[in-house]
């Protein structure tokens, strides 16, 4: 059964699209971001808003192809066409963004969007496996932060910044707990109505207020779990799903999969779990905890990217996981390469079964994608 | 009792009738512009064949599957394929299933399917694909396999089905005899299926479903290519209605 407090989480996406503008209004500075890479803290202790503006929608793309190649990641396609369109309140309203050189898509189109808004860009490392780029990587934290400083003329203090941590840990602590609960067999929780609360967290203006809706949807949903009340049966054959991102707009692969029958019980992607693993360490310097933390990250920009091998392989066990999806937007490399490691690691050292499914945020393949979600449903049921 | 599978393809339907543990009957006939229209003329002939359509168990598969009214469950073509292989054959395979509109390569361990993948989105590599350079050429596709093979070994490049027309006709243009034009054809698909068959966990046994697999010419070009010898059945096209059928049968 659905937990009610789901209907709030819905709401928050109306909410936030006006709380955003009154915050605009009352003189409050906000930072788009748009990755898992970017340490929000650092725009929370320089007392502004942080908000993710990744574009998971097919709308914006068709102005973006009219300067970007067709052939790009949607992603990027669809975050570009949100800038140049005024269609998105969380871009329109925010005063400067943050952007890292993560893939060679993104890396570029920022070059472009960088003309729209004031951008600042963080050098990412292409390794964690190396003590240079940690060093490196903190350097860069510094740098972002001079950047606000500058640009908001106040100072970031470590106080600010130990606070910001502090909060930003409880709500990752939050989100955890929440996805946690769909290790329990049946899952409590569909993996739609999960990616739309973990999705939702990227717009929330008033952070407390979004932990504490969050709070309440786990207590909700553990009083379904002593009730016996769940969102599919036993019988439900459960699926990790890892890859690229997905939202609001970006979600017909889950959705195939659960109308086929499956539950998803686990989000492996940067949109779901992969960036609440690892929390910031609150005992150390905010900078270098900081850059600990996302350096972490186990993004298939990275190399080698053998962390999410590990999650993967984690999330299976924990999540009684009986099958695994790799999503891979079209024109993706970094991640479409990668699945072929994954599948391997998947198969040979789980031995579960796996599938790719490469797709963009269009209709065009809607039949295909339904007859693989339904076929890999179907195997996993024989 | 009867049980009956029904495989709705893009080009081709293919229907199966089990009389109890027996393949009593096999047809096939165009899909045509509508699957709906395609499904009530199969319960027609079905049922003029005095087959009570009503009363046995019937599965639709492929494309068109959600367009027979009459089917008591749909199941994708990739497990009826699996099932009809194993009904056919009785041993672990892989299977390359060339369609009109996708080509599968489906893995069998155990009697089961472990994995598939499927290659669409673009007709590159399907059935389609040759029916369109078969039609530029103005041959039918058996003709178009069979003079392959007295072809020299040349290279379509475009993997789009436009692109790839162009270049046949420019092909044509500079004289290029028409078998060779067929073996670059030829060699576009196989060469494709040979890569989706290198992502898959690779049985040593290659085995041919679809329309394709009555053409003895194709299954000797695709074995070089994939470097074993492809092994197919005379009722390979009906493996995906076989498989229906059998499914049906553990309907209940
Ligand atoms: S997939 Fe990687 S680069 Fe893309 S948004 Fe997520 S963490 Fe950032
Ligand atoms: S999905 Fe891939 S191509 Fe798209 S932004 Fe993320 S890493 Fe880049």
């Amino acid at each position: 059964m659905r937990p009610k407090v789901m209907e709030e989480v819905e709401a928050l996406r109306g909410i936030n699209s006006v709380k955003i503008k009154e915050a605009h209004e009352e003189g409050k500075k906000i930072v788009g971001m748009y990755c898992v890479f970017s340490p929000s803290e650092i725009a929370l202790a320089a007392d502004a808003i942080s908000v993710t503006l990744c574009g998971t929608s097919q709308d914006p793309i068709e102005e973006a192809e009219k300067t970007l190649p067709r052939n790009l990641c949607p992603l990027i396609k669809s975050s570009y066409g949100f800038a140049v369109t005024d269609k998105c309140p969380y871009f329109y309203f925010s005063d400067v963004l943050l952007a890292e050189t993560t893939c060679d898509g993104k890396k570029k189109m920022y070059e472009l969007m960088g003309e729209i808004k004031p951008m600042h860009i963080m050098n990412l490392p292409q390794t964690a496996n190396d003590e240079d780029s940690l060093e490196f990587w903190e350097k860069e934290m510094v740098k972002f932060k001079n950047f606000l400083e500058n640009q908001f003329s106040l100072e970031i203090t470590d106080e600010k910044l130990s606070d910001a941590i502090k909060l930003m840990n409880r709500e990752r602590k939050a989100l955890r707990e929440l996805h946690s609960l769909n290790s329990h067999k049946p899952a409590p929780l569909s993996g739609m109505d999960m990616m739309l609360a973990q999705w939702l967290k990227g717009f929330n203006v008033d952070k407390e207020a979004g932990i504490s809706i969050i709070e309440k949807l786990i207590q909700e949903t553990k009083d379904n779990v002593s009730k016996g009340l769940f969102a599919f049966d036993e019988s439900a054959p459960r699926i990790l799903l890892t890859g690229t991102p997905i939202g609001v707009g970006s979600e017909k692969v889950l959705r195939a999969l659960e109308e086929a029958g499956a539950s998803v019980v686990a989000l492996e992607n940067c949109t779901g779990y992969k960036g609440l693993d690892v929390l910031v360490d609150e005992s150390k310097d905010p900078i270098t905890a900081l850059a600990e933390k996302y350096l972490s990250t186990p993004c298939s920009c990275m190399t080698d990217n053998n962390g999410r091998l590990d999650l993967i392989g984690r999330l299976c066990e924990e999540y009684k996981v009986d099958g695994v999806v790799d999503l891979t937007w079209q024109a993706c490399h970094t991640y479409n390469i990668e699945s072929y490691t994954v599948k391997k690691y998947v198969q040979e050292q789980l031995k579960l079964p796996f599938m790719q499914v490469e797709t963009d945020y269009s209709d065009s393949d809607t039949g295909q994608v339904k007859v693989r979600a339904e076929a890999f449903v179907e195997t996993l049921k024989i | 009792m009867h049980y009956i599978g029904i495989d709705i393809g893009s080009t081709a339907a293919k229907v199966t009738v089990f009389d109890n543990e027996k393949i009593m009957d096999n047809f096939t006939l165009p899909t045509g512009w509508s699957s709906v229209e395609t499904s009530r003329i199969i319960k027609n002939r079905l049922e003029d064949g005095g087959i009570e359509v009503e009363k046995s168990k019937v599965v639709a598969t492929g494309y068109g599957r959600i367009s027979v009214p009459y089917a008591e469950k749909t199941i994708t073509e990739i497990s009826c394929h699996g099932e009809g292989v194993k009904y056919l054959l009785g041993e672990d395979v892989t299977i390359v299933d060339i369609g009109g509109q996708d080509t599968k390569i489906i893995t069998l361990e155990n009697g089961r399917v472990t994995d598939f993948i499927m290659n669409d989105k673009c007709a590159a590599g399907t059935g389609k694909f040759l029916e369109l350079m078969a039609n530029t050429l103005g041959v039918d596709i058996k003709e178009l396999t069979d003079m392959a093979l007295e072809g020299r070994d040349i290279s379509i490049t475009s993997m789009c089905t436009v692109f790839a027309e162009s270049e046949v006709i420019s092909l044509i243009g500079q004289g290029t005899d028409r078998s060779s034009i067929s073996r670059g054809i030829i060699n576009s698909i196989t060469g494709r299926v040979n890569s989706l068959l290198h992502k898959q966990v690779r049985k040593d046994k290659v085995f041919l479903t679809g329309g394709l697999c009555e053409m003895e010419s194709f299954i000797l070009l695709l074995s070089q290519k994939v470097g074993v010898k492809v092994e197919t059945h005379k009722l390979a096209r009906y493996a995906g209605s076989i498989g229906a059928a059998i499914l049906a049968g553990n309907l209940e």
